[in-house]
């Protein structure tokens, strides 16, 4: 028996028998635990790269409820490279101002003014459940031309026995148990591994002793596509702070930070969460739009990482790994930035362009990648709820002055939006032999740009690649060379600064590894083997 | 660089005037205006390096 631990918003992946499940255990190259937005990603990246990938979710489609809504630019321009961003663009809400209220007083209001020259916004707000849809549809069609990706529905990994290269999984389905060996298994099962827990793998870090109560409403009439956010928010009983945005489907989503001493029954009672939505929508025009409550959860979070994210042939991607607090929304984004990291390092490995140890940056990466999104929302949570008196005294003083002074709201922190990291002074990256600009050096993820009709990040793709701006195009005879012999203005000033010409190498997952004035093949060579770990 | 050599002009007069601004403030409006002081003036410096070695200069 495979149990349903929740109601699903979409059948994505329906359960059918294979006749795997009647023979010997079948040996794969992956394996991936879990088909949430890490795992699908996952699966897709590798399946496009040629590699097999074989997905097992317990359930048959993407949970119903409220999980992530904000997903940022870099996993718009990652699901882009994977053939699934258009249709989760389209579909979502893109927002540009906000207010920020502390009790009764509007502090202040601000534009994001979004910076032009890429093909993605900053971020969208978008249903989780339509992230995964959309990440399946792409598989789908990936499937159709030949890619090797496999979903099984109701498959439920109840057991582990992890060897020196490869793993055997006990699977349950609703015929029964049965076997599969794997070379590499990846647990993207989500904050509550099973994978995790059977292996025995601690996972220590910060419980925030908060409640946040969120209510999902919908709403026809004419709202604002703004943020709300309130520090001390007026409306009876709303505790600390309360937030209120845009989705897709008239859909918005307020959450409430209610405190640690909950009565959490009461809490949910219609009644009780409509008097506060009430209260909250009507708090700038004074009347009472008619809504829905389309979804109500009372959740509380914490900010952790395990030690290690490798294990031998197991490897733990997105929140079976590490988990923040929601500000900042860095959760999904952080976890398809795991699976952009891994597939590529798991496609060389198998396809022997690279050997095992590389492997082993995974962790190296990914865990640096984590501590800055632990770091970023664990000082968002300081501000928000201001842990002894001096805290609060500064966050108070912040609040003061920043309905006044401009100088002050920037360290108003009601989360800060996640972007990738930089991988500074990381083994694998290098040289930065070019003086250029500083948001392309080694290690950062590459901007996007205009090349006339197109993007830069289209033309990089999902294999390595050279960027060869103004002068000759060098040849290679392995990697695609990109050349943009005449740079438009935004070219030159993203990627070469004061220089006419420059040379970038570029990993599959579009990070840069090593920039130069000219292009020198024995240069580009030594890069080339040092970021595949040879 | 954090300098900790006199810089104010008027020292007596400077002293004066932050004791003023207190004036009336009851214990909490006063920590209050301390804390917005320090963070007016903090932005004025703006320096991180500078902003560090006050702090640590402060916490000695
Ligand atoms: C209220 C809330 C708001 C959030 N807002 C944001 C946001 O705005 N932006 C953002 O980026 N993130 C946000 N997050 C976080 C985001 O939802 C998670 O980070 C994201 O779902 C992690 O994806 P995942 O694939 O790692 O795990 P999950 O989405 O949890 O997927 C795990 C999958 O594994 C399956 N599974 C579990 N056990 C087994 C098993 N034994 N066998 C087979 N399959 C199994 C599950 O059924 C599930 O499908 C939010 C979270 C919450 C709770």
């Amino acid at each position: 028996m495979v149990a349903e631990r929740y109601k699903t918003a979409f059948t994505l992946y329906p359960y059918e028998k294979v006749s795997a499940q009647d023979a010997a255990p079948v040996r794969h190259p992956v394996v991936i635990v879990g088909g949430g937005p890490v795992g699908l990603a996952l699966a897709l990246d590798l399946g496009q790269k040629g590699t097999p990938a074989l997905v097992l979710d317990d359930h048959e489609g993407a949970g119903l409820g409220s999980k992530a809504i904000c997903f940022a630019k870099r996993t718009l321009d990652i699901a882009h490279r994977l053939g699934a961003g258009v249709p989760m663009v389209d579909k979502g809400v893109v927002w540009n101002v906000g207010r920020v209220f502390h009790g009764e007083r509007q502090l202040f209001e601000f534009d994001l003014l979004p910076e032009d020259g890429h093909r993605n916004p900053a971020f969208i707000n978008l249903q989780q459940p339509y992230f995964e849809q959309y990440l399946v549809q792409a598989i789908r069609a990936a499937q159709a031309e030949g890619a090797p990706i496999e979903i099984r529905g109701r498959n439920s990994a109840v057991g582990i026995d992890v060897h020196e290269d490869y793993a055997t999984l006990d699977v349950e389905t609703p015929d029964g148990p049965y076997q599969i060996e794997a070379d590499y298994l990846i647990a993207c099962d989500g904050a509550r591994s099973p994978i995790r827990t059977m292996m025995g793998l601690d996972f220590d870090g910060r419980v925030f002793e908060d409640n946040f109560l969120i209510a999902d409403v919908r709403m026809k009439a004419d709202f604002p596509t703004e943020r709300w956010f309130w520090f001390e928010p007026p409306f009876k009983d709303s505790g600390q702070s309360a937030l209120l945005h845009k989705q897709p489907d008239d859909v918005w989503r307020i959450d409430f930070q209610l405190g640690w001493d909950i009565d959490r029954d009461a809490e949910m009672q219609e009644d009780r969460i409509r008097r506060r939505v009430d209260a909250m929508l009507s708090s700038q025009t004074g009347t009472v739009p008619e809504y829905e409550l389309v979804w109500t959860s009372i959740y509380t979070f914490q900010c952790r990482r395990m030690k290690e994210f490798r294990h031998g042939p197991v490897f733990f991607a997105g929140d079976s790994a590490h988990q923040v607090s929601p500000f900042g929304a860095r959760g999904a984004n952080s976890g398809v930035q795991d699976a952009d990291n891994l597939a590529w390092k798991l496609d060389a490995v198998l396809k022997g362009r690279a050997p095992k140890s590389l492997l082993d940056s995974y962790h190296t990466e990914r865990a640096y990648g984590a501590d800055e999104n632990i770091l970023n929302s664990s000082r968002a949570t300081d501000f928000m709820t201001p842990k002894n008196t001096v805290s609060r005294l500064f966050r108070d003083a912040v609040l003061g002055l920043a309905k006044q002074h401009s100088f002050a709201r920037p360290l108003v922190n009601s989360g800060r939006l996640s972007v990738p990291c930089v991988y500074d002074g990381f083994p694998h990256f290098g040289p930065d032999a070019l003086d250029g600009p500083y948001a392309t050096r080694p290690g950062a993820a590459c901007p996007d740009a205009p090349l006339g009709s197109e993007y830069m990040l289209d033309r990089l793709g999902s294999d390595f690649s050279i960027l060869a701006l103004g002068g000759d195009a060098p040849h290679h005879d392995r990697i695609n060379v990109v050349h943009i012999r005449d740079p438009e203005p935004t070219v030159r000033r993203r990627f070469l600064g004061d220089h006419t010409r420059a040379i970038y190498l570029i990993r599959p997952d579009q990070h840069i590894v090593a920039r130069w004035p000219d292009f020198d093949a024995s240069a580009v060579e030594a890069a080339l083997l040092k970021t595949l770990g040879q | 660089m954090l300098t900790l050599d006199p810089n104010i002009p008027d020292p007596d007069g400077f002293y004066d005037d932050l004791l003023k601004a207190h004036e009336g403030l009851n214990e909490a409006e006063s920590m209050a205006l301390n804390a917005r002081l320090i963070l007016v003036l903090a932005n004025q410096i703006g320096d991180r390096d500078i902003l560090r070695a006050a702090l640590a200069a402060a916490r000695q």
